[in-house]
């Protein structure tokens, strides 16, 4: 890459107490492209994005947001600064309104477009619209997943982080849900890095891949080369 | 509650070292110090120093008590100072009404004691931490309301007061009133720390940590958790009920007409406790102590002492989390020397408290 | 018939004082998930602030009640940041009830030594409002305490419900995590929510005050506890329940003192088994919504 990535890990090292997850981690996500992490359960690809978040305790190593360090900022400042997660379990406000978690979403904004925000996400998606005063917690899982990706495009963030959205979702809603993501990167040309086990419809909207593999990169390269590798397709993403 | 967890590897995890020569020799020399000590004291002092040496032995006993349900047991109690006022007012009641020797009383005080401590650990098996806090500082502001409903004394209040032959010496030639008072707490006190201390070496004892730190675990690997839990509120509760029937033979009262009076005993405990260290076997004593001297020395002012107090117990938390025996032991650890942890293996009274002492006018 | 009202009327009237510190309780709880023993002894505090300008320095009443709002409202969040922030989140319910009862002892001690004089017994607050009834036995000042709750509900539902700082209040109550992961400063809001209840405990504790015929630094220890009931009844996170089990746990009292001669004396009872029923039966209370326990 000639130009500064948008964003960028070097060595980062980090777990839980004892127990050390990511072993020295080297990443890179460039402006307006999709770029996923693949790779097995525990091999640390939630930890991954829990550490650019700021959620892990103890990080070691640099990470950049825009050439900033923003390894030692808090949470809720790496969030300012245009960061949003949508976490795995979606993380959702279970008893507040579909309505104030997109009004949370838009937390860091003082801008007027918030109310223009909310009817267009609104318009993406419908079933949204239809529960806007029903409690989050009371709807499906994949109405929930909507509702924390467009909480997450509330904030108008520059980068936005997606841990697992398939998990637990109907393989048809899961393809749905891809190739609306993959039309907010077109349209939008918002950076997205998406943690994913299903690779196949991951890797079909992403422009990089990461192959994790017990807190270590062990393949990366575009994602159209890295689908078609043979070896990374049988070694670690199974199909 | 790592805090206590540390602790309690530190008090009684690890097995006794003293093996080598060099420390049960240091130990036995620490031991008859303290013991001889505290056979000179009462006979050097006023009456109304020896007095607070006394309360300052069942106040232990008491603390003694929450500490092995808080401490070593991790069931939080406000609700202490009730078991303390059962002790208190069998005492009181066997002693003026039925003209019982006051010396006997003390058993059936325990027993009655733990009874209702048995019936406080029923709901505690479902109502755990802040709840069961929030209960048992309900059972503190109700005992002194029920007990009065129930005790009337000479004038109609809730108030009993032991003459001063019901609480005397058997010898009179040989010990003054205050200084037999005095060796009855010291004694007792001296045995239930023992058996303190024995209890949490033993099989049951390490049953009672393990439900504190893994509760889960425990049960997985055979602690009946319900049994220990009760057990402990039982025994705890015990404790209380015997620093409590001491209390009357030292105070000469039992006294239920101020409503918060058994309130404030539950704090004074919990005080005595987290000052000299939970999940400690000395702590209780050097935590009552602290508190007996704090109050002694303000009495004058009222609202001082318990502003001092509240005011340790909240910067205990921030700078000795682990007590005085804590914070002890980590200096000893940092000079690394081997040394003798002599006040918690020693049931034998600790150093005088002799800033009491000192404070008391002669 | 005119003796029940009466009585219920009465219950509503001490009802108003546990519903605005189980109010206190509940906001604090919310927030930062603590059952606050020294609840009553802030608003004793405060109830001295009050008194202090009032009679002191001659503030109009309602002047000396504002200004203790304020500084209560200050020092609530001093306290969150000062002293309860260090216990917040370890999970210890020992180091919470140290904390808390540390500061019941504190406080209530230094209340005494500030404001009362040595000699001096009961002190008289100003009464806010006229006494005498207004119609059908029912007293001025019931009416008054009952419009103070209201207010107080309606400007508490419009802050959460209506501002950005509410709505941020209520996304910290339901989900610290993806607050933060939104950019909400947690730390702030849970200075937000004891400042609010310190706030709110100044009004209960200069109410209370004004009941009976003067007030002294054991003002607040026994409606602690029928507050507690309150907020148990109510369900420990719900505003709403704190209300209405406030309201309950008030005419039930009246009622009892009333009506059941065995109690009398002992109405704390009352209170008492109320919480041991509600933890034991329905932990989440009447308006509760998640379950009780947090060991």
């Amino acid at each position: 890459m000639s130009t500064t990535p948008m964003l960028r890990l070097e060595r980062v090292t980090g777990g839980y107490g004892p127990v050390t997850v990511l072993h020295g981690l080297d990443l890179e996500v460039a402006e307006g492209e999709v770029a996923v992490i693949l790779g097995a359960n525990g091999a640390g690809k939630t930890t991954t994005l829990r550490a650019i978040c700021g959620i892990l305790d103890k990080v070691h190593g640099d990470v950049f947001f825009d050439g900033s360090a923003i390894t030692k900022r808090s949470t809720q400042a790496i969030a300012r600064s245009g960061i949003a997660l949508v976490p795995q379990g979606r993380g959702t406000f279970g008893d507040l309104s579909v309505d104030d978690n997109l009004r949370l979403g838009a937390m860091t904004r003082k801008d007027k477009g918030i109310a223009a925000d909310l009817d267009r996400w609104y318009d993406v998606f419908p079933r949204l619209s239809e529960r806007r005063s029903q409690a989050a917690g009371s709807m499906s899982g994949g109405e929930q997943q909507m509702l924390a990706i467009a909480r997450a495009l509330m904030s108008r963030p520059r980068l936005l982080l997606l841990d697992e959205p398939s998990l637990g979702l109907a393989p048809l809603i899961t393809k749905d849900l891809f190739e609306r993501l993959g039309e907010i990167n077109r349209t939008e040309g918002l950076t997205m890095l998406v943690v994913e086990q299903n690779a196949s419809l991951a890797l079909a909207i992403a422009n990089r891949g990461y192959v994790l593999e017990t807190g270590n990169i062990v393949a990366s390269g575009p994602a159209a080369s890295l689908a078609a590798d043979e070896g990374v397709r049988k070694a670690y993403l199974g199909f | 509650m790592t805090d206590t967890t540390m602790n309690t590897e530190a008090a009684i995890g690890t097995p006794d070292p003293s093996g080598t020569t060099g420390i049960s020799w240091l130990r036995v020399v620490v031991g008859v110090v303290l013991a001889v000590v505290a056979l000179w004291l009462p006979f050097n002092y006023n009456p109304d120093t020896n007095t607070l040496f006394a309360q300052v032995f069942y106040l232990a006993i008491a603390a003694m008590g929450l500490n092995l349900l808080t401490g070593f047991n991790g069931q939080v109690s406000i609700g202490h100072g009730a078991f303390f006022g059962v002790g208190a007012f069998t005492t009181a009641i066997l002693t003026v009404e039925q003209g019982w020797p006051i010396e006997a009383t003390i058993p059936v005080a325990a027993v009655l004691a733990a009874v209702v401590g048995v019936v406080v650990g029923f709901p505690a098996l479902r109502v755990k931490g802040l709840y069961l806090a929030l209960i048992t500082l309900g059972l503190a502001v109700l005992f002194p309301r029920v007990t009065g409903k129930i005790v009337k004394g000479p004038g109609g209040v809730a108030l009993l007061q032991p003459s001063r032959n019901e609480v005397s010496s058997y010898w009179p030639d040989l010990l003054e009133d205050d200084q037999y008072r005095y060796f009855v707490c010291l004694a007792i006190m001296v045995l239930l720390f023992w058996a303190a201390s024995n209890l949490m070496r033993s099989r049951a004892g390490r049953a009672m940590i393990a439900v504190r730190d893994q509760e889960v675990a425990a049960s997985t690997v055979g602690v009946n958790v319900a049994g220990v839990k009760i057990a402990s509120f039982a025994l705890s509760a015990a404790y209380a009920g015997v620093a409590g029937s001491l209390s009357v033979m030292v105070d000469r009262v039992a006294d239920a007409t101020n409503p918060l009076i058994y309130f404030q005993r539950s704090i004074e405990f919990l005080i005595a406790v987290v000052i000299g260290g939970a999940a400690t076997i000395s702590g209780p004593l050097l935590g009552a102590a602290f508190l007996v001297f704090v109050r002694k020395r303000f009495e004058d002012t009222e609202a001082l002492a318990p502003a001092l107090l509240g005011g340790s117990l909240m910067v205990i938390i921030y700078v000795l989390p682990d007590g005085l025996i804590g914070g002890y032991r980590r200096l000893v650890a940092r000079f690394r020397r081997p040394g003798p942890s002599a006040p918690d293996r020693s049931p034998e009274p600790p150093r005088p408290p002799t800033p009491v002492a000192d404070q008391t006018p002669a | 018939m005119q003796l029940f009202i009466d009585q219920v009327l009465n219950g509503v009237n001490i009802g108003v004082i546990y519903a605005s510190v189980a109010l206190a309780l509940v906001l604090i709880y919310r927030t930062t998930g603590l059952l606050n023993f020294a609840q009553g002894e802030l608003a004793l505090f405060s109830t001295f602030i009050t008194w202090w300008f009032a009679v002191e320095q001659d503030v109009p009443i309602w002047g000396a009640l504002l200004i203790s709002f304020v500084l209560s409202f200050i020092g609530g969040a001093l306290i969150e940041r000062i002293l309860i922030r260090p216990v917040e989140g370890a999970h210890s319910p020992l180091n919470v009830v140290i904390v808390t009862l540390g500061m019941f002892l504190a406080v209530n001690a230094l209340a005494q030594l500030i404001f009362i004089k040595p000699g001096q017994e009961a002190l008289q607050m100003p009464d806010l409002f006229p006494s005498g009834d207004l119609a059908f036995g029912i007293r001025k000042s019931t009416v008054g305490f009952a419009v103070v709750l209201i207010v107080e509900c309606v400007v508490l539902w419009l802050l959460l419900q209506k501002t950005k700082l509410g709505l941020a209040l209520r996304g910290v109550a339901s989900n610290p995590e993806s607050s933060r992961l939104v950019g909400i400063n947690t730390g702030n809001m849970l200075m937000v929510g004891w400042a609010l209840a310190a706030g709110i405990g100044a009004i209960a504790g200069s109410l209370a005050a004004t009941r009976g015929s003067g007030f002294d630094s054991s003002l607040m220890q026994q409606i602690l506890v029928y507050s507690f009931a309150a907020a148990a009844l109510g369900g420990f996170d719900s505003p709403l329940g704190a209300v209405v089990g406030g309201l309950v746990v008030g005419i039930a009292d009246s009622l009892t003192i009333q009506y059941v001669d065995a109690l009398d004396g002992i109405e704390l009872v009352v209170p008492f088994v109320l919480i041991l029923v509600v933890l034991l039966v329905r932990p989440n209370g009447l308006f509760g919504r998640t379950i009780v326990e947090r060991v």
